[in-house]
């Protein structure tokens, strides 16, 4: 009998300790499943963020290591300069790669790093029980905007692709979502051309993932990836930033 | 034989961890070691190593974090408040077993503080600076030939136990020249099955952590890593007598202090007083049995540091107090001349500590 569907290789046996509806599941999937199908599990070595995904060390059967809170692509850094070639990522959070980690990830991307980063921005601190994040949007109510986040007291979210785009280092920036069938699939494309990218040494690829957090933005699942399309995209609209080699550009 | 050159102490670092065969330097500039990024910055391309300037000293001891993971012998050095800004780095080598070698080539503190040397970083360097439980192997030089081959041992140490080797040096140290030889030898290569190199589909995924959520794990954890600092207190510890002999007091003293005591000690002796000095080489593990040795035989104990007085509580610990110990001390980038340490050493010899 024909296999019709079974899990990545690059996946392990672990349950996944995500909430229910938390689209962190497929965000790691689609992960996994990029790397099975360029066939560089045995070489590939992923950076846990601190965050959700801390423990995403458990889930994926790469080589793997935990770094501290934002610091995961300077980590990353710190691999690729030794094994350029192993094959390297990072998975992190809003609050870490925007919050405390914004500078290890504008240098990362201005020294056109040679490594992937999967930047999943649901707009909340999910792991601490939903505080403020980078990314929250005006008027967000979090436990720490409990009267939603006013702009003239803690300034405005910030859009990291746009903000990457402007820069003269990176090879590719892009935003995709995983609400429906069809930005799952896109974000599959994309992820998957990210680490072609760093196959191919072109340099620093980001993919920036809108995700839902159900459980901290309260609402059911099915509400959380509305809020995505009705919310979320108007501020963080999908579409690639950059893509050095679309302009037929300089990739080394 | 090899060649004796003349080398700055910093250089003399650098080009010892070359040696030492180390390749990937990643570092961020600070006043007084800025020499040793700069001789990396020149070598490493050359000889297919990686020199690479971080946004910060945490990207950079982070970046050491990846390479120490990923099995290459790597190295950070900066100073005082640069060291300050690593110690989360510190924290995570620490807890997560990797080797590697830090430099702080000190300078005077606390807050931005100075550029003249100091060694107001001795409690950071051997009581922590970072969080959790963790101990870190520090080095003393007390000379340029010293930061080179402290600087090799560094590295077959950190390797050796996984381990965060520290060379605690001085802006003076780092910035005078002396002759120096290095020995013609080849590194060893220890052997890390535990490193970050990808599975290649032929074995488990080897995972670099220190999350154990478990208290239980986290607790064998830190056991576990203090048995292996036993281990350490018990065959690293080194440090050098002078004229200990016939001694009925003691200098305690290290790195650039240490070279002042010792011709204050030279000069007490021509004064007819029995004054010899210990200089602690590894300041952890502290040369803790040296000196209890000696609390049996001097009357006492005079600790002279540039620092308002940190190592002095180690030397009241590892005497059991038994013996009284003063503090000679400069500060701020100060250094004591030979004559204040003697007139400190004339006056223990009438009983004032």
């Amino acid at each position: 009998m024909a296999t019709v569907f079974e899990k990545p290789k690059s996946l392990t046996d672990a349950p996944f300790h995500y909430c229910p509806g938390c689209p962190h599941g497929i965000i790691h999937r689609l992960v996994a499943e990029a790397i099975d199908e360029l066939g560089i599990e045995g070489k590939t070595i992923g950076v846990a963020p601190v965050g959700c995904a801390v423990m995403a060390y458990d889930y994926f059967s790469c080589d793997m290591i935990e770094a501290p809170h934002g610091r995961a692509p300077a980590v990353a850094t710190g691999i690729k300069r030794s094994r350029p070639e192993n094959i390297v990522f990072t998975y992190q959070g809003d609050g870490d790669l925007a919050s405390i980690g914004m500078a290890e990830t504008v240098h990362s991307a201005a020294r056109n790093e040679n490594i992937t980063v999967i930047f999943v921005n649901n707009a909340i601190y999910g792991m601490t029980g939903g505080q403020m994040a980078p990314t929250s949007l005006p008027g967000q109510v979090t436990q720490t905007s409990p009267y939603g986040r006013d702009v003239n007291h803690c300034g405005w979210p910030i859009r990291v692709s746009e903000m990457l785009a402007t820069l003269e280092g990176p090879e590719y920036i892009t935003r995709v979502a995983v609400n429906n069938v069809k930005n799952v699939k896109n974000a599959k494309k994309a992820i998957k051309k990210a680490f072609q990218n760093q196959i191919e040494g072109k340099g620093f690829s980001l993919v920036e993932v809108v995700s839902a957090c159900p459980t901290n933005w309260g609402m059911t699942p099915k509400q959380a990836l509305e809020w995505i399309e009705s919310d979320m995209l108007p501020y963080y609209p999908l579409g690639v930033f950059k893509d050095r080699t679309e302009k037929g550009g300089c990739a080394q | 034989m090899a060649d004796r050159i003349l080398m700055k102490g910093n250089e003399a670092i650098a080009e010892a961890a070359i040696r030492a065969g180390c390749r990937h330097y990643f570092g961020y500039p600070i006043t007084p070691q800025t020499e040793i990024a700069a001789y990396m910055a020149k070598k490493m391309p050359k000889i297919g190593g990686v020199f690479l300037q971080a946004e910060s000293e945490v990207a950079s001891i982070n970046m050491v974090y990846g390479a120490a993971a990923a099995g290459v012998r790597v190295m950070t050095s900066s100073s005082s408040p640069g060291v300050s800004l690593k110690a989360e780095g510190l924290s995570y080598i620490a807890g997560s077993d990797v080797p590697a070698l830090v430099v702080n080539v000190q300078r005077g503190g606390p807050g931005l503080g100075g550029i003249q040397p100091s060694q107001s970083d001795y409690f950071q360097a051997t009581k922590g600076g970072g969080h959790g439980d963790y101990r870190m192997i520090v080095l003393a030089p007390a000379s340029v030939q010293e930061m080179a081959s402290l600087t090799m041992k560094g590295f077959d140490l950190a390797d050796k136990y996984l381990i965060t080797s520290m060379i605690l040096a001085d802006g003076t140290i780092g910035q005078m020249m002396e002759p120096i030889t290095f020995e013609d030898s080849e590194p060893t290569v220890y052997e890390k099955p535990w490193a970050l190199t990808g599975t290649e589909c032929k074995r488990p995924h080897n995972v670099v952590n220190s999350l154990y959520l478990k208290p239980e794990e986290l607790e064998k954890k830190n056991f576990d890593r203090y048995e292996k600092y036993r281990v350490i207190e018990e065959n690293e510890p080194m440090w050098e007598e002078y004229m200990m002999e016939d001694a009925d007091l003691c200098v305690v003293a290290f790195g650039i202090a240490s070279r002042v005591a010792k011709n204050a000690v030279a000069e007490a002796r021509k004064q007819g007083i029995k004054v010899g000095l210990i200089r602690p080489i590894t300041l952890w593990p502290f040369p803790t049995k040296a000196l209890r040795a000696a609390a049996d035989k001097v009357k006492g104990f005079i600790s002279v540091e540039l620092s308002m007085g940190q190592m002095i509580e180690d030397v009241r610990l590892a005497t059991e107090s038994k013996k009284p110990v003063s503090l000679c001390n400069r500060a701020g980038g100060m250094i004591p001349t030979p004559d204040e340490v003697l007139a400190a050493i004339v006056k223990a010899e009438k009983g004032e500590f």
